[in-house]
Protein backbone atom coordinates (compact mmCIF):
# COMPACT_ATOMS: atom_id res chain seq x y z
CA UNK A 1 0.00 0.00 0.00
CA UNK A 2 2.79 2.51 1.03
CA UNK A 3 4.28 1.78 -2.82
CA UNK A 4 0.93 2.98 -4.20
CA UNK A 5 0.63 5.65 -2.39
CA UNK A 6 4.08 6.78 -3.26
CA UNK A 7 3.18 6.77 -6.93
CA UNK A 8 0.39 9.04 -5.83
CA UNK A 9 1.72 11.69 -4.27
CA UNK A 10 4.52 11.61 -7.41
CA UNK A 11 2.23 11.70 -10.16
CA UNK A 12 0.45 14.45 -7.85
CA UNK A 13 3.66 16.50 -7.93
CA UNK A 14 4.29 15.85 -11.47
CA UNK A 15 0.78 16.72 -11.95
CA UNK A 16 1.58 20.04 -9.99
CA UNK A 17 3.91 21.23 -11.96
CA UNK A 18 3.15 20.40 -14.91
CA UNK A 19 -0.54 22.25 -14.64
CA UNK A 20 1.90 25.75 -13.88
CA UNK A 21 3.84 24.92 -16.80
CA UNK A 22 1.74 23.69 -19.35
CA UNK A 23 1.49 26.13 -22.13
CA UNK A 24 -1.75 25.42 -23.57
CA UNK A 25 -4.72 26.46 -20.86
CA UNK A 26 -6.95 23.34 -22.13
CA UNK A 27 -4.08 21.18 -21.21
CA UNK A 28 -4.02 22.77 -17.95
CA UNK A 29 -7.34 22.58 -17.20
CA UNK A 30 -7.16 18.51 -18.42
CA UNK A 31 -3.86 17.98 -15.85
CA UNK A 32 -5.77 19.53 -13.10
CA UNK A 33 -8.40 17.55 -14.01
CA UNK A 34 -6.27 14.83 -13.16
CA UNK A 35 -4.93 16.10 -10.00
CA UNK A 36 -8.06 16.10 -8.62
CA UNK A 37 -8.77 12.74 -9.64
CA UNK A 38 -5.28 11.05 -7.70
CA UNK A 39 -6.53 13.81 -4.70
CA UNK A 40 -9.48 11.61 -4.32
CA UNK A 41 -7.99 8.49 -4.37
CA UNK A 42 -5.52 10.04 -1.89
CA UNK A 43 -8.44 11.05 0.14
CA UNK A 44 -9.44 7.08 0.56
CA UNK A 45 -6.33 6.38 1.34
CA UNK A 46 -5.97 8.39 3.86
CA UNK A 47 -9.22 7.13 5.40
CA UNK A 48 -11.41 10.14 4.80
CA UNK A 49 -14.28 9.12 2.14
CA UNK A 50 -16.31 12.50 2.91
CA UNK A 51 -13.96 14.42 1.59
CA UNK A 52 -13.01 12.04 -1.63
CA UNK A 53 -16.67 12.45 -2.41
CA UNK A 54 -16.51 16.12 -2.54
CA UNK A 55 -13.25 16.07 -4.35
CA UNK A 56 -14.36 14.13 -7.04
CA UNK A 57 -17.75 15.62 -7.48
CA UNK A 58 -16.58 19.32 -7.26
CA UNK A 59 -12.58 19.07 -8.13
CA UNK A 60 -12.56 17.04 -11.05
CA UNK A 61 -16.06 17.67 -11.95
CA UNK A 62 -18.10 20.90 -11.37
CA UNK A 63 -14.81 22.87 -11.26
CA UNK A 64 -13.75 21.53 -14.91
CA UNK A 65 -16.43 22.26 -16.53
CA UNK A 66 -16.63 25.78 -15.19
CA UNK A 67 -13.05 26.30 -16.25
CA UNK A 68 -14.19 24.47 -19.94
CA UNK A 69 -17.21 27.07 -20.17
CA UNK A 70 -14.65 30.15 -19.39
CA UNK A 71 -12.13 29.00 -21.59
CA UNK A 72 -14.82 28.95 -24.49
CA UNK A 73 -16.31 32.39 -23.59
CA UNK A 74 -12.85 33.93 -24.01
CA UNK A 75 -12.12 32.34 -27.25
CA UNK A 76 -9.40 30.51 -25.68
CA UNK A 77 -9.82 27.06 -27.25
CA UNK A 78 -8.93 27.53 -31.31
CA UNK A 79 -10.35 24.92 -33.71
CA UNK A 80 -7.20 23.82 -35.65
CA UNK A 81 -7.92 26.13 -39.15
CA UNK A 82 -8.33 29.22 -36.80
CA UNK A 83 -5.32 28.65 -35.38
CA UNK A 84 -3.35 27.88 -38.55
CA UNK A 85 -5.16 31.26 -39.82
CA UNK A 86 -3.48 33.22 -36.84
CA UNK A 87 -0.34 31.86 -37.96
CA UNK A 88 -0.47 32.48 -41.18
CA UNK A 89 -1.71 35.93 -40.38
CA UNK A 90 1.79 36.72 -38.23
CA UNK B 1 36.53 24.81 -12.31
CA UNK B 2 34.12 27.76 -13.80
CA UNK B 3 34.60 29.42 -16.34
CA UNK B 4 32.88 33.00 -17.87
CA UNK B 5 30.58 31.68 -20.56
CA UNK B 6 30.11 34.47 -23.25
CA UNK B 7 26.72 36.75 -23.20
CA UNK B 8 24.97 35.04 -26.60
CA UNK B 9 25.57 31.17 -24.89
CA UNK B 10 24.41 32.44 -21.55
CA UNK B 11 21.43 33.60 -23.09
CA UNK B 12 20.65 30.12 -24.05
CA UNK B 13 20.98 28.89 -21.01
CA UNK B 14 17.56 27.71 -18.96
CA UNK B 15 19.13 29.24 -16.14
CA UNK B 16 19.04 32.80 -17.94
CA UNK B 17 15.25 31.87 -18.78
CA UNK B 18 14.43 31.10 -15.29
CA UNK B 19 15.95 33.82 -14.02
CA UNK B 20 14.15 36.25 -16.69
CA UNK B 21 11.04 34.77 -15.45
CA UNK B 22 11.34 35.11 -11.64
CA UNK B 23 12.31 39.04 -12.18
CA UNK B 24 9.62 39.57 -14.22
CA UNK B 25 11.47 40.93 -16.85
CA UNK B 26 9.59 38.68 -19.19
CA UNK B 27 5.95 37.22 -19.15
CA UNK B 28 6.12 33.82 -19.74
CA UNK B 29 2.50 33.63 -20.63
CA UNK B 30 3.39 36.21 -23.87
CA UNK B 31 3.36 34.38 -27.33
CA UNK B 32 3.20 31.14 -25.91
CA UNK B 33 -0.17 30.71 -24.28
CA UNK B 34 -3.32 30.76 -26.67
CA UNK B 35 -5.06 34.07 -26.52
CA UNK B 36 -7.16 36.15 -28.79
CA UNK B 37 -5.07 39.17 -29.22
CA UNK B 38 -6.68 42.35 -28.29
CA UNK B 39 -6.61 45.56 -29.55
CA UNK B 40 -6.32 48.23 -27.23
CA UNK B 41 -8.94 50.23 -26.55
CA UNK B 42 -8.97 53.91 -28.27
CA UNK B 43 -11.99 56.44 -27.76
CA UNK B 44 -12.03 59.20 -30.78
CA UNK B 45 -12.72 63.08 -29.54
CA UNK B 46 -16.53 62.72 -30.35
CA UNK B 47 -17.17 59.92 -28.31
CA UNK B 48 -15.44 61.37 -25.08
CA UNK B 49 -17.00 64.76 -25.76
CA UNK B 50 -20.36 62.93 -25.47
CA UNK B 51 -19.48 61.14 -22.59
CA UNK B 52 -18.15 64.18 -20.39
CA UNK B 53 -21.62 65.92 -21.52
CA UNK B 54 -23.48 62.85 -20.63
CA UNK B 55 -21.96 62.51 -17.25
CA UNK B 56 -22.26 66.24 -16.55
CA UNK B 57 -26.14 66.11 -17.18
CA UNK B 58 -26.86 62.99 -15.32
CA UNK B 59 -25.49 64.85 -12.17
CA UNK B 60 -27.29 67.79 -13.18
CA UNK B 61 -30.43 66.04 -13.14
CA UNK B 62 -30.39 63.45 -10.94
CA UNK B 63 -28.57 64.93 -7.84
CA UNK B 64 -28.71 68.44 -8.47
CA UNK B 65 -25.83 69.05 -6.67
CA UNK B 66 -25.43 72.95 -6.58
CA UNK B 67 -29.00 73.37 -5.16
CA UNK B 68 -29.23 70.18 -2.84
CA UNK B 69 -27.39 70.89 0.13
CA UNK B 70 -28.50 67.90 2.00
CA UNK B 71 -27.14 65.11 -0.89
CA UNK B 72 -23.65 67.72 -0.59
CA UNK B 73 -23.46 67.15 2.89
CA UNK B 74 -24.27 63.40 2.85
CA UNK B 75 -22.07 62.48 0.26
CA UNK B 76 -19.06 63.85 2.70
CA UNK B 77 -20.60 62.42 5.39
CA UNK B 78 -20.61 59.09 3.62
CA UNK B 79 -16.35 59.86 2.49
CA UNK B 80 -15.10 60.16 6.19
CA UNK B 81 -17.61 57.04 7.29
CA UNK B 82 -16.22 54.79 5.17
CA UNK B 83 -12.95 55.79 6.02
CA UNK B 84 -13.36 54.83 9.47
CA UNK B 85 -15.41 51.79 8.79
CA UNK B 86 -12.84 50.70 7.48
CA UNK B 87 -10.03 51.39 10.11
CA UNK B 88 -12.28 50.59 12.50
CA UNK B 89 -12.91 47.23 11.00
CA UNK B 90 -8.59 46.44 10.98
CA UNK B 91 -8.20 47.62 14.24
CA UNK B 92 -10.97 44.63 14.96
CA UNK B 93 -9.38 42.10 13.22
CA UNK B 94 -5.94 42.95 14.27
CA UNK B 95 -7.05 42.96 17.97
CA UNK B 96 -8.96 39.60 17.14
CA UNK B 97 -5.83 38.11 16.12
CA UNK B 98 -3.57 39.85 19.72
CA UNK B 99 -6.17 38.05 21.48
CA UNK B 100 -5.47 34.25 19.55
CA UNK B 101 -3.28 32.26 22.14
CA UNK B 102 0.51 31.74 21.22
CA UNK B 103 1.79 29.30 19.22
CA UNK B 104 2.88 26.07 21.27
CA UNK B 105 1.08 26.71 24.77
CA UNK B 106 0.33 23.89 26.40
CA UNK B 107 -3.54 25.41 26.78
CA UNK B 108 -3.97 25.93 23.52
CA UNK B 109 -7.47 24.81 22.07
CA UNK B 110 -5.99 22.15 20.10
CA UNK B 111 -4.36 20.43 22.89
CA UNK B 112 -7.68 20.74 25.21
CA UNK B 113 -10.55 18.21 25.76
CA UNK B 114 -13.10 19.01 23.23
CA UNK B 115 -11.51 16.82 20.41
CA UNK B 116 -11.07 13.97 22.69
CA UNK B 117 -14.87 14.69 24.33
CA UNK B 118 -16.09 14.65 20.51
CA UNK B 119 -14.81 11.36 20.12
CA UNK B 120 -16.11 9.62 23.27
CA UNK B 121 -20.08 11.57 23.51
CA UNK B 122 -20.34 11.81 20.11
CA UNK B 123 -22.46 9.01 19.76
CA UNK B 124 -24.08 9.39 22.53
CA UNK B 125 -24.83 13.09 22.40
CA UNK B 126 -25.52 13.97 18.66
CA UNK B 127 -26.46 10.08 17.49
CA UNK B 128 -24.96 10.05 14.51
CA UNK B 129 -22.94 6.85 13.49
CA UNK B 130 -20.39 8.98 11.71
CA UNK B 131 -18.64 11.48 13.95
CA UNK B 132 -17.64 13.97 10.97
CA UNK B 133 -21.40 14.75 10.44
CA UNK B 134 -22.04 14.76 14.20
CA UNK B 135 -19.59 17.30 14.57
CA UNK B 136 -20.03 19.91 11.90
CA UNK B 137 -24.03 19.45 11.95
CA UNK B 138 -24.29 19.64 15.64
CA UNK B 139 -21.49 20.75 17.62
CA UNK B 140 -20.68 23.12 14.83
CA UNK B 141 -23.63 23.91 13.41
CA UNK B 142 -23.27 27.52 13.33
CA UNK B 143 -20.26 27.00 10.66
CA UNK B 144 -21.97 25.07 8.44
CA UNK B 145 -25.06 27.53 8.59
CA UNK B 146 -22.87 30.42 7.63
CA UNK B 147 -21.28 28.02 4.49
CA UNK B 148 -24.47 27.60 3.13
CA UNK B 149 -25.18 31.10 3.03
CA UNK B 150 -21.12 31.56 1.79
CA UNK B 151 -22.61 29.52 -1.34
CA UNK B 152 -26.00 31.02 -1.36
CA UNK B 153 -24.29 34.96 -1.75
CA UNK B 154 -21.86 33.30 -4.37
CA UNK B 155 -24.50 32.96 -6.35
CA UNK B 156 -26.08 36.07 -5.77
CA UNK B 157 -22.92 37.75 -6.99
CA UNK B 158 -22.64 35.51 -10.00
CA UNK B 159 -25.81 36.68 -10.97
CA UNK B 160 -25.34 40.25 -10.59
CA UNK B 161 -22.53 39.60 -12.86
CA UNK B 162 -23.56 37.54 -15.46
CA UNK B 163 -27.23 37.62 -15.63
CA UNK B 164 -28.53 38.53 -18.73
CA UNK B 165 -31.79 40.81 -18.53
CA UNK B 166 -33.42 40.46 -22.02
CA UNK B 167 -35.04 36.83 -23.31
CA UNK B 168 -33.32 37.78 -27.02
CA UNK B 169 -30.10 38.34 -25.59
CA UNK B 170 -29.88 35.07 -23.29
CA UNK B 171 -30.99 33.38 -26.57
CA UNK B 172 -28.64 35.52 -29.00
CA UNK B 173 -25.83 34.38 -26.37
CA UNK B 174 -27.05 30.82 -25.99
CA UNK B 175 -26.58 30.50 -29.68
CA UNK B 176 -23.23 31.95 -30.32
CA UNK B 177 -22.21 29.73 -26.93
CA UNK B 178 -23.17 26.23 -29.37
CA UNK B 179 -21.81 27.39 -32.42
CA UNK B 180 -19.32 24.70 -32.58
CA UNK B 181 -20.90 22.04 -30.92
CA UNK B 182 -23.60 19.51 -31.97
CA UNK B 183 -27.08 19.84 -30.88
CA UNK B 184 -28.14 16.87 -30.45
CA UNK B 185 -25.47 14.43 -29.76
CA UNK B 186 -26.74 10.77 -29.89
CA UNK B 187 -23.60 9.27 -28.01
CA UNK B 188 -23.88 11.96 -25.59
CA UNK B 189 -28.13 11.49 -25.20
CA UNK B 190 -27.60 7.45 -24.46
CA UNK B 191 -24.67 7.75 -22.38
CA UNK B 192 -26.70 10.93 -20.24
CA UNK B 193 -29.90 8.35 -20.22
CA UNK B 194 -27.71 5.49 -18.53
CA UNK B 195 -25.69 7.07 -16.31
CA UNK B 196 -28.15 10.23 -14.39
CA UNK B 197 -30.59 8.12 -12.96
CA UNK B 198 -27.38 6.44 -10.72
CA UNK B 199 -25.71 9.51 -10.35
CA UNK B 200 -29.26 11.13 -8.83
CA UNK B 201 -29.32 8.34 -6.92
CA UNK B 202 -26.18 7.95 -5.23
CA UNK B 203 -26.34 11.22 -4.42
CA UNK B 204 -29.44 10.76 -3.11
CA UNK B 205 -28.16 7.81 -0.94
CA UNK B 206 -25.13 10.24 -0.02
CA UNK B 207 -26.96 12.94 1.64
CA UNK B 208 -29.72 10.87 3.07
CA UNK B 209 -26.90 8.36 4.80
CA UNK B 210 -24.38 11.12 5.98
CA UNK B 211 -25.50 10.32 9.47
CA UNK B 212 -24.72 6.95 9.29
CA UNK B 213 -21.56 6.64 6.62
CA UNK B 214 -19.54 8.43 4.70
CA UNK B 215 -20.94 11.27 2.60
CA UNK B 216 -23.28 14.48 3.90
CA UNK B 217 -25.11 17.48 2.33
CA UNK B 218 -22.51 19.06 1.03
CA UNK B 219 -20.76 15.84 -1.27
CA UNK B 220 -23.98 14.73 -1.82
CA UNK B 221 -25.49 18.00 -2.96
CA UNK B 222 -22.45 18.60 -5.38
CA UNK B 223 -22.99 14.96 -6.98
CA UNK B 224 -26.64 16.40 -7.82
CA UNK B 225 -25.13 19.39 -9.05
CA UNK B 226 -23.12 17.21 -11.38
CA UNK B 227 -25.57 14.90 -12.65
CA UNK B 228 -27.73 18.22 -13.26
CA UNK B 229 -25.37 19.71 -15.53
CA UNK B 230 -24.38 16.32 -17.45
CA UNK B 231 -28.50 15.95 -18.33
CA UNK B 232 -28.30 19.78 -18.96
CA UNK B 233 -25.36 19.29 -21.52
CA UNK B 234 -27.12 16.31 -23.32
CA UNK B 235 -30.61 17.57 -23.24
CA UNK B 236 -30.63 20.93 -23.86
CA UNK B 237 -32.40 23.91 -21.80
CA UNK B 238 -35.47 23.43 -22.97
CA UNK B 239 -35.58 20.37 -21.48
CA UNK B 240 -34.59 21.20 -17.85
CA UNK B 241 -36.49 23.99 -17.90
CA UNK B 242 -39.66 21.93 -17.66
CA UNK B 243 -38.35 21.14 -14.28
CA UNK B 244 -35.58 23.54 -12.95
CA UNK B 245 -36.11 27.35 -13.41
CA UNK B 246 -34.76 30.42 -11.33
CA UNK B 247 -37.78 30.76 -9.59
CA UNK B 248 -37.79 26.76 -8.51
CA UNK B 249 -34.18 27.48 -7.85
CA UNK B 250 -35.10 30.65 -5.67
CA UNK B 251 -38.23 28.70 -3.88
CA UNK B 252 -35.39 26.26 -3.05
CA UNK B 253 -32.98 28.17 -1.50
CA UNK B 254 -35.08 30.11 0.57
CA UNK B 255 -36.81 27.12 1.61
CA UNK B 256 -33.66 25.26 2.67
CA UNK B 257 -32.22 28.01 4.72
CA UNK B 258 -34.75 29.04 6.69
CA UNK B 259 -35.64 25.28 7.09
CA UNK B 260 -32.05 24.94 8.40
CA UNK B 261 -31.74 28.57 10.59
CA UNK B 262 -35.46 27.52 12.16
CA UNK B 263 -34.39 24.05 12.71
CA UNK B 264 -31.04 25.35 14.34
CA UNK B 265 -32.83 28.36 15.98
CA UNK B 266 -34.91 25.53 17.86
CA UNK B 267 -31.60 23.51 19.14
CA UNK B 268 -29.83 26.66 20.00
CA UNK B 269 -32.54 28.04 22.31
CA UNK B 270 -33.52 24.42 23.90
CA UNK B 271 -29.75 23.92 24.02
CA UNK B 272 -28.90 27.83 25.78
CA UNK B 273 -31.91 27.69 28.30
CA UNK B 274 -31.40 23.41 29.31
CA UNK B 275 -34.56 22.82 28.35
CA UNK B 276 -35.04 19.30 27.20
CA UNK B 277 -35.38 19.17 23.31
CA UNK B 278 -38.53 16.85 22.37
CA UNK B 279 -36.70 15.53 19.23
CA UNK B 280 -35.98 12.15 20.30
CA UNK B 281 -32.54 11.17 18.94
CA UNK B 282 -33.46 7.17 17.69
CA UNK B 283 -31.43 4.32 18.04
CA UNK B 284 -28.15 4.86 16.12
CA UNK B 285 -27.85 3.53 12.93
CA UNK B 286 -31.26 3.51 12.13
CA UNK B 287 -32.25 5.68 8.71
CA UNK B 288 -34.71 8.48 11.24
CA UNK B 289 -31.93 8.63 13.77
CA UNK B 290 -29.83 11.48 15.26
CA UNK B 291 -32.07 14.54 16.40
CA UNK B 292 -32.07 16.84 12.70
CA UNK B 293 -29.27 16.03 11.65
CA UNK B 294 -30.92 14.16 8.83
CA UNK B 295 -32.81 17.37 8.39
CA UNK B 296 -29.92 19.76 8.45
CA UNK B 297 -28.39 16.96 5.66
CA UNK B 298 -31.02 17.54 3.53
CA UNK B 299 -31.09 21.47 3.60
CA UNK B 300 -27.88 21.83 2.73
CA UNK B 301 -27.95 19.02 -0.17
CA UNK B 302 -30.43 21.34 -1.93
CA UNK B 303 -28.98 24.70 -0.97
CA UNK B 304 -25.59 22.97 -2.89
CA UNK B 305 -27.19 21.08 -5.55
CA UNK B 306 -29.08 24.43 -6.81
CA UNK B 307 -25.92 26.52 -6.24
CA UNK B 308 -23.71 24.36 -8.39
CA UNK B 309 -26.35 23.75 -11.03
CA UNK B 310 -26.96 27.70 -10.92
CA UNK B 311 -23.15 28.34 -11.76
CA UNK B 312 -23.03 26.77 -14.69
CA UNK B 313 -26.08 28.05 -16.11
CA UNK B 314 -24.84 31.93 -15.32
CA UNK B 315 -21.81 30.72 -17.36
CA UNK B 316 -23.50 29.40 -20.54
CA UNK B 317 -26.40 31.55 -21.00
CA UNK B 318 -26.77 34.10 -18.71
CA UNK B 319 -29.98 33.52 -17.09
CA UNK B 320 -32.76 31.26 -16.94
Amino acid sequence: MTVFTCILLGFLIICAVAASLSKNLLNTILIFMSYSLVMSVIWILLESPDLAITEAAVGAGVTTVLFLVTLKKIHAILKKDDRQEENGNE
Amino acid sequence: MSRRVPQEQYEKTFSYKFRQWMDGTKDPFLDTVEMKSQEAFQEDGQAAEQRARDRKRIAERAYDLEKNAELRIFRRIYNVLAVLFCVLLVVMLLAAVSWLPAVGEADRPVNNEVSARYIENGLQETGAVNIVTGMILDYRAFDTLGESHVLFIATCTVLILLRLDRKEDQEKFEANDRLHEPKNDIILQTVAKILVPPIFIFGIYVILAGHLGPGGGFSGGAVIGAGLILYLNAFGFAKTEKFFTARTYRRMSFCALACYSLAKSYSFYTGANHIESIIPLGTPGAILSSGLILLLNICVGVVVSGTMYTFYVMFRKGGY
